[in-house]
């Protein structure tokens, strides 16, 4: 009986296309992603409808967690020589005896999350080994010593002449209360215009905002 | 798996016989770790990438005055006072707080039913400039709470809203609300 002759494939596939793919895909990767800084803590922003894009320079931002402790940034990418007088001048008002190289230190650092008594261990450390450091939170509560009034109206003085965005930026669990000791410290500076930062999200449909956008495009 | 051929094309090339044949070198390369690598690197860029960018939301609050004819008026007609509580709890008032707290009313966040709705009826159902929505977070109120709030005024097209503290009888309304009974009357 004549046996039936099966072809023989091989099992070599030519993967070129897809390792072009993949590199592509890779290349495309590197490209979009912006590395982000090291954040001291994890906040999950709530979402809002709101479209306005974020400033990345010329900005203050207080940062709030879901525990109530309040980080306080300055974004100066620009000019560094700002984050520099800031520290300046609180070292040599409140008396803090930083060296020049905390205060260097000072200007690599991203947040600042601990009281004036504590700045200096801070800032002693490297900038990329402070996330590891537990940071009690700048004092807001109490209204005889919101030390983050003293950072805002620092800040605003050596980012003078310039328009700056005051940033809000807090966790989902925040509470209320704390929210309004942060509002606070901005209004002792005469500041009443503030950009919460969200993440986006889509306008439901049926609503008024929803039709008006609709309309505008 | 993966590779480049170039083919030998020498195959019926025939040399003299005095000549050493050279030994044929494969010029199929394997590039299975290179493949490996690539993808790992995918993974990688992939999982850290934050894709969307963060959005911002304005707030503007009013400066603190303790002058009374600073302060902004609001018909009691257009008024609507929405306050927060702990587990996303919502309770709202029109105009003024009737003294047995009858018009003191309960709701939540959600889309369909919660106070979204409250709002859109309130708003088809006064003049657009007397409409006033008065915000009132709680002490339990979170920051999401807030900002969903205000991110209603800007679905709702709300235009004055003001965040206001809220008061010691309404605090009291809330937590009487919410420790089961019907809503105490307000004490004074």
């Amino acid at each position: 009986m004549p046996s039936v002759k099966v072809a023989r494939k091989t099992a070599d596939t030519d993967m070129t296309p897809f390792v072009d793919i993949a590199f592509l895909i890779l290349t495309f990767f590197i490209m979009a992603t912006k590395m982000k800084p090291p954040e001291p803590v994890e906040i999950t922003t709530p979402n809002s409808v709101s479209t306005k894009e974020l400033p990345a320079n010329d900005a203050v931002m207080v940062e709030m967690d879901g525990q109530g402790r309040v980080f306080f940034t300055m974004l100066s990418e620009n000019d560094p020589e700002a984050k520099l007088t800031v520290i300046r001048n609180l070292n040599q008002n409140k008396n803090l005896g930083l060296t020049e190289n905390e205060m260097k230190n000072f200007v690599k650092s991203y947040s600042i999350g601990v009281p004036f008594t504590q700045l200096k261990p801070l800032l002693a450390t490297p900038a990329e080994q402070q996330k590891d450091i537990k940071q009690p939170g700048i004092p807001v509560r109490d209204t005889t010593n919101n030390e983050l009034t003293t950072w805002i109206r620092d800040a605003v003085t050596a980012m003078s002449g310039r328009k700056l965005n005051y940033l809000i930026k807090a966790d989902n669990n925040a509470k209320y209360p704390d929210f309004k000791h942060v509002l606070t410290a901005f209004k002792k500076n005469d500041i009443y215009k503030f950009q919460l930062v969200t993440s986006p999200e889509d306008v439901p449909a049926g609503t008024d905002l929803a039709r008006s956008r609709a309309g505008a495009q | 798996m993966a590779s480049l051929d170039t083919g030998g094309g020498d195959v019926g090339h025939k040399k003299g016989p005095g000549v050493k044949k050279q030994k044929k070198m494969s010029t199929r390369i394997d590039m299975t770790p290179m493949v490996d690598l690539g993808f790992l690197l995918i993974t990688f860029f992939i999982f850290t990438s934050t894709m969307s960018t963060p959005a911002t939301m304005d707030l503007f609050m009013p400066k603190d005055t303790d002058k009374d004819e600073e302060q902004n008026k609001a018909k009691e007609s257009g008024a609507l006072t929405v306050m927060m509580s702990k587990d996303n709890h919502v309770y709202y008032y029109e105009g003024q707080l009737a003294p047995d707290a009858s018009n003191f009313k309960s709701t939540n966040f959600d889309p369909e039913s919660g106070i979204r709705k409250v709002i859109m009826d309130k708003k088809r159902s006064t003049n657009a400039e007397d409409l006033v929505i008065v915000i009132k977070p709680g002490k339990e109120a979170t920051y999401k709470n807030t900002v969903d709030i205000l991110d209603e005024m800007t679905i709702n097209e709300v235009k004055r809203f003001a965040l206001v503290d809220i008061s010691e009888v309404e605090e009291q309304l809330i937590a009487a609300t919410e420790g089961g009974g019907a809503p105490a009357p307000a004490a004074q």
